[in-house]
């Protein structure tokens, strides 16, 4: 038996998942959700093997929802979205389904899905969509962490500086630090790049929290925020600041 | 979308033709001439054949120095600072044109005339004091009426080219239309056919008419807000459509607000923006508050929306629909505080003042 999780805040759009599935008599609905919040609960209860996902919804978007489940399950994107989001779905192999689509379309994602679902590279996928750049507008503003079982919005404005910590990051903020399973890099190129800068290998600080610039020794510098910390700079990344605050 | 823009060519016509300019310039040219001659007639007691030819002498000599400073004015705007060479410009046309003037008329026309000759010769400083003041006139008056024309010219391009930008700019606004409003709509017309075919069939002819009605309006038009609310009726029930088990709506439109004229199609927007804000900032139910009432002549439309203050604090830019309408409502009124927003704990409300034409 499979078992799917459908996500999306419109009940019309999930009503056409239903109907057309009916044509698949493996395929179980475990449950249906109006929203990322009640698709992880959902998730993490039922285990299901493939879910529906709408990307637009409230609070947080399917992107976001996916970014705070450890592992997965595997995907269909079920949006109205316009291209841009679309090709980085077509290179990841991840199907996706423009809205309103076809029965013969939704057959032949499931289909696909069905006779490729036990290879490896498949569940992979998932995993790597997350890294790329799939970034819509409110995710350049907000980044979405898990506090136990709690979930937390923090808008981006709020950090003070991000530092690597092997497969993590750690986002720190005035009082809190919240860790993420992303890359540096990752951040260095979603983040408004005229407000956060990549000063040092394992740092990337907010340039609203810079209170002062420190020499430590010859050529080395250190970055104070507001809250006291210090952050070292790299050689490189000293002149890159120097570029950025227009020095 | 396709904007068919004509660009008008702006070359303006100059106030007078050419031809009643030269017109103009001749007949003060001959009153000119019959003045000095009458004048050497009078004065100096010369016959009214040596008289005339010497006006007319002078008077082509500075036609001739007059029309190279005019053409060489048009191609060439001195400004305050090359103003020297100008008057260097003109002092030497006037020397060399009252040099030559001597010479003509000694030389070649009345040679041997005496009194004539010494009177050439003793008025040379006053002849040339009077050409030089002439040559300069001229060049005065060229420089005004090309600087005047070039102005006009400018002014007009520059309002050309702003009339251009505000219908474009108006007609994109207009075209803001969400595709994804449009395409999840569809979606819900498709999930309806199957099940339930009549309201689905009532769906399409919603949507139909909602798309007809932004498609025909113009933008400068002024509806009546009853006009306006009819038009967002559609739109709200195809929201409810999708939404219906979060969305509910209240519109409070007092009687005497009905007739009250706004700009078409600015409503929409405002409350597709409220209803995206609402649903997305928040989980579970939500009311949006639609308030239209009169205050000092003018149409208060009112949009309130639930929020989350915690999280929506990043999106406090007003996002595009809200500044569309910012935007619509300055080109039309130029003024821009006829739209405000306000934060109230978990309320976002958007005002628009729609002044009221008198």
């Amino acid at each position: 038996m499979i078992k799917v999780v459908l996500i999306d805040d419109e009940p019309l759009a999930r009503s056409i998942v239903t109907e057309y599935l009916q044509d698949f008599p493996e395929i179980t609905i475990a449950q249906e959700c109006n929203d990322g919040f009640e698709g992880i609960k959902a998730i993490g209860q039922h285990k299901p093997d493939l879910i529906f996902l709408d990307i637009q919804m409230p609070k947080i978007n399917g992107f976001e929802m996916l970014e705070l489940i450890e592992q997965p399950p595997s995907v269909i994107f079920t949006t109205a979205f316009d291209e841009y989001a679309i090709k980085a779905f077509e290179s990841r192999a991840i199907d996706y389904l423009l809205k309103p689509f076809s029965k013969e379309r939704f057959e032949k994602a499931v289909q696909k899905w069905l006779e490729h679902r036990n290879r490896a590279d498949h569940k992979t996928n998932t995993q790597t969509l997350l890294t790329e750049e799939i970034r819509q507008p409110e995710e350049r503003n907000r980044i979405v962490v898990r506090e136990g079982s709690n979930i937390r919005i923090v808008p981006v404005h709020e950090i003070q500086y991000i530092e690597a910590y092997d497969d993590y990051v750690k986002i720190f903020t005035q009082k809190e630090m919240f860790l993420k399973k992303k890359t540096m890099s990752f951040y260095e190129s979603s983040l408004d790049a005229s407000q956060f800068v990549r000063v040092h290998r394992s740092y990337i600080i907010n340039l609203q929290q810079l209170t002062k610039i420190e020499p430590l020794e010859k050529e080395t510098y250190l970055a104070l925020l507001k809250s006291g910390v210090k952050v070292p700079l790299s050689k490189s990344g000293y002149s890159k600041l120097k570029g950025v605050l227009g020095l | 979308m396709l904007i068919n823009l004509k660009i008008p060519m702006t070359f303006s016509a100059p106030a007078l033709s050419t031809r009643k300019i030269i017109i103009v310039c001749l007949a003060w040219m001959v009153v000119i001439v019959l003045v000095e001659a009458y004048a050497l007639v009078t004065t100096f007691n010369f016959s009214w054949l040596m008289s005339l030819a010497d006006a007319v002498n002078m008077n082509l000599l500075i036609a001739m120095a007059g029309y190279i400073t005019f053409t060489s004015l048009r191609y060439y705007q001195p400004n305050y600072k090359n103003a020297l060479y100008l008057l260097a410009w003109s002092i030497t046309l006037a020397i060399l044109a009252t040099i030559a003037h001597r010479y003509m008329m000694r030389w070649n026309l009345f040679p041997q005339e005496g009194e004539y000759e010494y009177f050439l010769y003793a008025s040379r400083f006053i002849r040339g004091i009077l050409i030089w003041f002439m040559i300069s006139l001229i060049g005065v008056i060229s420089w005004v009426w090309f600087f005047f024309q070039e102005q006009r010219a400018g002014e007009k391009r520059e309002l050309d080219t702003m009339k251009l930008a505000r219908e474009a700019e108006l007609a994109s606004l207009r075209q803001q239309l969400q595709p994804h409003f449009l395409f999840n709509s569809l979606n819900s017309i498709s999930a309806l056919a199957g099940s339930r075919p009549e309201e689905a069939r009532k769906m399409i002819q919603q949507l139909s008419d909602f798309l007809r009605g932004t498609i025909k309006k113009d933008d400068q038009q002024l509806v009546t807000l009853q006009d306006e609310l009819k038009h967002l009726q559609l739109y709200l029930d195809i929201e409810k459509v999708r939404f219906g088990h979060r969305l509910n709506t209240e519109i409070e439109k007092p009687e005497e607000a009905l007739y009250l004229m706004m700009p078409s199609l600015l409503l929409q927007p405002l409350v597709e923006n409220a209803i995206k804000f609402g649903l997305y900032d928040t989980i579970g139910e939500i009311t949006i508050r639609i308030m239209a009432f009169k205050q000092d002549n003018q149409l208060v439309i009112r949009i309130e929306n639930p929020f989350d203050p915690q999280t929506a604090q990043p999106r406090q830019g007003t996002g595009f629909g809200l500044n569309s309408v910012q935007r619509r409502l300055y080109l039309l009124y130029a003024r821009n505080d006829l739209m405000t927003t306000q934060q109230i704990d978990t309320v976002f409300a958007t005002e628009v003042k729609i002044p009221q034409p008198v």
